[in-house]
């Protein structure tokens, strides 16, 4: 029999002994949020769709692809690319589900679409997305690094900016549109995604983190340097990106806002400081409210008007951890 | 100016809120095993959120073993929470669940590891906070 030297066999994965317990917490909480887009009834947005102008329609399915275009990357390349770097067998099992969940985050924006949009306007939206410079350099930057597997901490700066700031100049205008009180079923699932999004980017930055501790300070350093060369490049591009979508809807400084405050979210996902400061991230308030809506009816005791603040709201809680 | 009590995964968004906001602050540990603070004067806690979908742990199960001792939840005076606006209404959700629980009223609430301008209000805030809790109790 010819002696050959295959693949090893992996060794059987055994949850009950677990080496870093945030594999099974971010499973757990993965694999609770799960959903479908057939949960979300976007039919009921049919007619407020079809009180949007044409321009902001074209508008609103273009996005829409650009977003699809980051969400098959990042299932069928960037957490696939990782998986090779994971340190322990759940924390493989657990990129499997990102995988699988972009999957279903880019099958839904064609839900959307055979929902609320006619073929030609779809298939012109998806011609774009393949010409269109921004959106293509954008992707091909991240690529790269998926690609170079010199350093695995790279590619999880590029996974972390992908699932943390790139999405956010496309999720900006479903916000938008539902602060307006239009496509606010889409807006439901665009926030499912929105949530998804930011378990990945923290555990990508989590593991990120680990692996950054195990690297000498000078390597650190340049890991670091070369996180806010990529966010600078990055942002440079996303700039372009957003003038050419919002400029027409005169939208472009309110977007940039938005995209100032996920730069320094993703960024802290890493562990890192702030880029922007406070100033340029001033996010409109609708937009905030868009997308975490009833999050602030209850004023807190330090930014409320003094005696206006609630103490806590009826909310489920596992009581038998609680022993009072 | 009363205590600081804060619990922080390894991912360490809330230590690094609280190494900027540059107090003194007992830290709840990760660790099962390991002793947990048992603050015996005025405190506020610091707490991170990490609700699923539907609300379900919000407060780390540390935090709730933290809290299970009444002497120390007599002395709990607020509560400031973490979280991310991308859990939408869930948003902070630690805070709203210990305020119910321990009739105390959400402070603050913040995302990730905070921001300067989150630092500069908790500290004015905390600064008042605890004089005004001082001269009632006096």
């Amino acid at each position: 029999m010819k002696d050959f030297a295959g693949r090893p066999v992996p060794r059987a994965i055994n949850w009950n002994r677990v080496q870093d317990d945030k594999d099974l917490e971010i499973w757990n909480r993965l694999t609770v949020n799960f959903w479908l887009p057939e949960k979300v009834p976007l039919s009921n947005d049919i007619q407020s769709w079809s009180q949007l102008t044409g321009d902001e329609q074209r508008l609103t399915i273009r996005v829409f692809t650009g977003l699809t275009l980051l969400d098959t990357i990042q299932n069928t390349v960037g957490a696939p690319a990782l998986m090779p770097d994971a340190v322990t067998p759940h924390e493989e099992a657990v990129l499997t589900n990102i995988a699988f969940m972009e999957a279903v985050h880019a099958r839904s924006y064609s839900s959307i679409f055979s929902t609320l949009c006619s073929t030609p306007e779809v298939d012109e939206a998806f011609r774009w997305s393949e010409e269109n410079p921004h959106l293509q350099q954008k992707a091909r930057l991240i690529l790269d690094e998926y690609d170079a597997a010199s350093q695995p901490l790279k590619k999880k700066v590029a996974s972390v900016f992908l699932e943390s700031f790139l999405f956010y100049s496309g999720f900006y205008l479903p916000m938008h549109w539902s602060s307006r009180a239009r496509l606010t079923n889409t807006a439901d699932l665009i926030r499912l995604i929105i949530r998804d999004e930011a378990v990945h980017g923290y555990y990508i930055g989590y593991k990120f983190q680990r692996g950054l501790e195990r690297l000498s300070e000078a390597e650190r350093q340049e890991i670091k340097d070369f996180a806010f060369a990529l966010i600078f490049d990055l942002y440079a591009i996303e700039c372009r990106y957003t003038e050419t979508l919002y400029d027409p809807l005169g939208l472009t400084e309110d977007v940039k806002a938005f995209l100032h405050y996920n730069a320094n979210k993703a960024l802290q996902n890493l562990g890192f400081e702030n880029l922007f400061p406070d100033e340029l991230c001033r996010v409109n308030p609708a937009i905030l409210a868009a997308l975490s809506p009833n999050a602030d009816e209850n004023h807190d005791f330090f930014s409320g008007s003094g005696s206006s603040y609630v103490i806590g709201k009826a909310v489920a809680t596992e009581d038998e951890d609680w022993d009072f | 100016m009363g205590g600081l009590v804060y619990f922080s995964s390894r991912s360490g968004n809330t230590a690094r809120f609280i190494r900027a906001l540059g107090l003194p602050a007992a830290r709840i540990p990760v660790a099962v095993e390991a002793p947990m603070p048992a603050p015996r004067a005025p405190f506020v806690l610091v707490t991170p959120t990490y609700a699923d979908g539907a609300g379900h742990g919000a407060v780390p199960k540390q935090v709730i073993r933290f809290l299970n001792d009444p002497d120390t939840r007599a002395q709990l005076r607020g509560v400031i929470a973490g979280g991310n606006r991308n859990f939408g209404a869930l948003f902070a959700l630690a805070g709203d669940v210990v305020a119910q629980k321990c009739a105390v009223p959400v402070l603050y609430r913040f995302e990730l590891a905070g921001t300067p301008s989150d630092i500069a209000r908790v500290t004015e805030g905390l600064d008042k906070f605890w004089k005004t809790q001082f001269s009632t109790a006096i």
